[in-house]
């Protein structure tokens, strides 16, 4: 049977011609593409087929799968019903057991190197891959075997990009990123803990609209997500240049939005596009609510401390007292 | 005797295989083994106490904050923080808010499709539907061409050949009851509510910056300003904003959970003989200015209501039997202060088909209280505070049973497992709008502190001090419980739902929870374990969160 396209989908699921093309200029807009390319991504939209997409989680907490949840432009309902044909993913399918294992051959063997591969979690082969087994497999076997016949992978979170949480030393199961084992597939980074929904979304587009994969930094994480930092774009920055810092929760400065950067802010070394797209459809992000930037989106986050840098004499309480000169050191650094 | 095996056991959160033994088509015997370990302890040891938030609660993206909670508050309780009024209330409106958007998730995404045939809607009259939703509810979207188009998309769907998520599902199973337009129904609201948890959890993400995984928790306090007079703070817009959302949240509870709560229930009520359990234990949440918890904490012992015993988490014990760690002393159970782990895995090597049973088949541990497995979450919570005569959840359980036609017994069942979620995200959702206006009221009279920054700096601490952070999450009580030397994490352990629930067999060869309730479970086809599905999901299991254990001693 042919398949139908994704317009199609969309159509037969009840959305406008309207919606459609505002969906189109969203996902233009987190792809930092101007305006123009509105059309183009509508027209793919309206001629590709819908992507098989397999989504396999292992050592996870499931937060990306429910990032996915909060999708908005399209809905979740859109997404799992016309935007992608997701044939896999174990928090949200109807089938458990055989049935589901099922499932994952099926789609496997029908739609071989034509679906992509979501990974949420790290991968763990420590003592024959003992620390995540499904269905009595190693982890690191059903991802292999999953991973040859796909046309790429993504992986979504800083745990399938680069270990998270459970790489953080001294990490007890040898966990590592899709990239370590995965050596033979093109395989994008998308990390965040958890994913922003809008970069997954945006990514998926951008691979059907151009035919290819979004350019990417050294560390394959896609530029029009993580191409600044969040220090460049962040709403604070006026506080930080003229040296004004919160100093306490809830204090005279904190409560007037000034720089957090000697709590502990970890936005000067982070490329992630929070301030930009925010969460949640916009409602928010860490530092517009008040907490430090953690860092999320960057290798080995989790070994630094969240708030080292309120003891006294730490490197970001020194760095206060000459912001200006700090500035100029970052983004000296960033050029290099 | 036939042995089965779900693996992977789906919608949950995490990593779970179920192994069964069935014999003349009901389950003889049970075996829950959680397959996934991070080691989240480990790597929690050195570290500082105040981090412990964060690294926690990224053992469970599901439900979000309820680790980052219970640590700050273990934490707390070590070094002697005092959160402030504003504080208490944010997290007050977090933990209500999560509780409502967490089990309107559960019962519409995770469990629903036990109870729903999806292509039975196919069959569906869009008018009888139509008239079906009517006589339940005042909800705006029940008309006949709503239900014919949502009938629509379905159909088309299923015509395309790609059905995705509902691939092999058990479509057509001899146990499924519903009516095709009770099941019609229950599609359209799968579908709303899809968007109803997305729109909700926005509380979260203006009091916490981001949901998943809100940045909002510190030692002390919260970090989200409160400031009625500056436009970088909670103002009275921020509450505004919140009461809008906290009214869609009880509005879809009260005009669609609870009316196809019932109307589901009223279909399988044979459910309510079927998957109990006997001990239970809360420890209460949602304290106010006085610290009195709005529902109370207890422990039941043999389903005895009339004799609730208060508390006591030095009774709990984590025992190893069955669990794939080892002991220094042997075979004991130990407090979890006291406690030790050492991974020692004796499983098969994979690819395996079966667990060894007999020996050791999980990576969790076995916790009791008083050495007996006891069950915890919505049930547990609704059957403490109804034990207790509690005012509000009286009058609501008793509204259901009545409805329903049956006496409490039917509580301790998977339907009244399930039923139990139900009345609690009721209740919770009217106590979000009465905590964003406590939190209005307090911020009307010019009180902006939101943390207690006299104990942030290590210095201020004791040399050597230990704590325990209780909550009474969704899916039950939740402790985490900390030992800190010089500033800094000596021993970190959780005790969470999921490991009580979903515990493997003990010392004295007691089943856990899940285990226990399984047994007696029919099982028309073992190849299509529909069944077993029903009981283990009414638990609402969380396998990243139960899959715990390492023991941070200081060598």
């Amino acid at each position: 049977m042919e398949r139908e396209t994704i317009y199609e989908g969309l159509v037969r699921k009840g959305v406008s011609r309207r919606d459609f093309l505002k969906f189109c200029a969203t996902t233009a807009a987190v792809l930092g593409l101007s305006s123009s390319y509105v059309p183009k991504i509508a027209e793919a939209m309206e001629k590709k087929q819908k992507p098989v997409v397999v989504w396999l989680e292992y050592q996870d907490c499931a937060g990306c799968s429910e990032s996915i949840l909060r999708a908005e432009k399209p809905t979740i309902g859109q997404v799992v019903l016309d935007v992608v044909s997701l044939e896999y993913h174990e928090t949200i399918m109807a089938a458990a057991g055989h049935q589901a294992e099922k499932s994952l051959h099926d789609a496997v063997k029908n739609y071989k190197g034509k679906y992509l591969v979501v990974i949420e979690g790290a991968l763990t082969d420590k003592d024959g891959g003992i620390y995540c087994t499904i269905g009595g497999k190693s982890n690191v076997d059903i991802a292999k075997e999953v991973c040859k016949d796909a046309m790429a992978v993504i992986a979504v979170g800083n745990c399938a990009c680069f270990g998270g949480v459970p790489a953080a030393k001294p990490n007890p199961t040898g966990a590592v990123g899709v990239k370590d084992i995965i050596k033979d597939k093109p395989v994008i980074n998308l990390p965040g803990c958890p994913l922003n929904v809008e970069n997954f979304t945006a990514t998926v587009v951008y691979f059907l609209t151009f035919g290819k994969l979004p350019a990417v930094d050294k560390l394959a994480r896609p530029l029009f997500a993580y191409g600044k930092l969040i220090h460049d774009n962040c709403e604070r920055r006026g506080h930080f240049d003229a040296g004004e810092f919160v100093k306490a929760w809830g204090d005279k400065g904190h409560r007037q939005g000034w720089c957090l950067f000697q709590m502990g802010c970890k936005g000067p070394m982070t490329y992630h596009n929070c301030p930009t797209i925010r969460w949640n459809e916009g409602v928010s992000w860490p530092v517009m609510a008040g907490h430090p930037c953690i860092g999320c989106s960057e290798p080995k986050f989790w070994d630094n401390n969240l708030y080292a840098s309120t003891d006294k004499d730490s490197f970001y309480a020194k760095v206060g007292l000459g912001a200006m000169a700090v500035s100029g050191l970052i983004s000296k650094k960033k050029t290099e | 005797m036939a042995r089965l095996v779900i693996d992977p056991v789906t919608r949950i959160e995490g990593h779970l295989r179920v192994e069964a033994t069935v014999n003349g088509g009901k389950v003889k015997d049970a075996f829950s083994s959680c397959t996934m370990w991070r080691g989240l302890e480990i790597v929690l040891k050195g570290k500082d106490p105040r981090d412990a938030w964060a690294y926690t609660q990224r053992a469970c993206g599901v439900c979000t904050t309820v680790h980052a909670i219970a640590s700050v508050r273990a934490v707390e309780d070590a070094i002697g923080a005092k959160i402030p009024n504003n504080a208490r209330i944010l997290r007050n409106i977090i933990m209500a808010n999560q509780n409502v958007q967490d089990h309107i998730i559960h019962f519409y995404h995770l469990h629903a499709l036990d109870w729903v045939d999806v292509v039975s809607a196919l069959k569906a009259d869009p008018v009888k539907t139509s008239e079906l939703a009517k006589s339940i509810s005042s909800w705006p979207k029940n008309s006949a061409t709503y239900f014919k188009a949502i009938q629509d998309k379905v159909k088309a769907f299923v015509e395309s050949g790609q059905l995705g998520i509902f691939s092999n599902g058990y479509w057509g199973h001899p146990a499924y009851k519903l009516p095709p337009e009770a099941n019609l129904m229950a599609v359209a609201h799968y579908l709303e509510a899809l968007d109803v948890q997305r729109e909700i959890i926005k509380i979260q993400a203006l009091l916490g910056a981001k949901n998943p995984h809100p940045q909002t928790f510190v030692v002390g306090g919260q970090s989200t300003p409160v400031d009625a007079e500056s436009q970088n703070a909670l103002n009275a817009d921020s509450i505004a904003f919140m009461l809008k959302y906290a009214d869609m949240a009880l509005e879809f509870v009260e005009k669609v959970y609870i009316p196809d709560l019932l109307a589901v229930a009223s279909f399988y009520k044979d459910w309510a003989g079927i998957g109990g359990f006997n001990n239970f234990l809360a420890c209460g949440e949602w304290p106010d200015a006085n610290g009195k918890m709005y529902l109370p904490g207890g422990v039941i012992k043999n389903k005895n209501l009339a004799k609730i015993e208060p508390l006591d988490h030095k009774k709990f014990k984590e025992y190893i039997t069955h669990s794939w760690y080892k002991y220094s002393k042997g075979d004991v159970g130990l407090h979890p202060w006291e406690g030790e782990t050492t991974p020692n895995y004796t499983g098969p090597k994979p690819p395996y088909e079966y667990l060894n049973v007999e020996g050791k088949y999980s990576w969790g541990k076995a916790v009791r209280y008083e050495d007996l497995p006891m069950e915890v979450g919505p049930l547990s919570r609704m059957l403490v505070a109804y034990g207790l005569g509690h005012k509000d959840v009286k009058e609501v359980v008793d509204m259901v049973l009545k409805k329903l036609g049956v006496g409490p017994e039917a509580l301790f069942s998977t339907l009244g497992r399930t039923a139990a979620r139900g009345i609690e995200t009721l209740l919770m959702a009217k106590k979000t709008k009465d905590y964003i206006l406590e939190l209005a009221a307090n911020m009307g009279k010019g009180d902006t502190k939101i943390a207690d920054t006299d104990k942030w700096a290590p210095k201020s601490w004791p040399k050597e001090c230990k704590g325990v952070g209780l909550h009474d999450a969704p899916r039950g009580c939740l402790a985490h419980f900390i030992v800190i030397k010089d500033g800094k994490i000596a021993n970190y352990q959780m005790v969470v739902p999921s490991t009580w629930n979903l515990s493997p067999k003990d010392h004295k060869g007691q089943r856990g929870p899940v285990e226990e309730a399984l047994v007696g479970t029919p099982v028309a086809d073992s190849k299509l374990p529909l069944e077993l599905l029903r009981t283990i999901h009414s638990y609402d299991p969380c396998m990243a969160c139960g899959m715990h254990m390492i023991e941070v001693k200081e060598e």
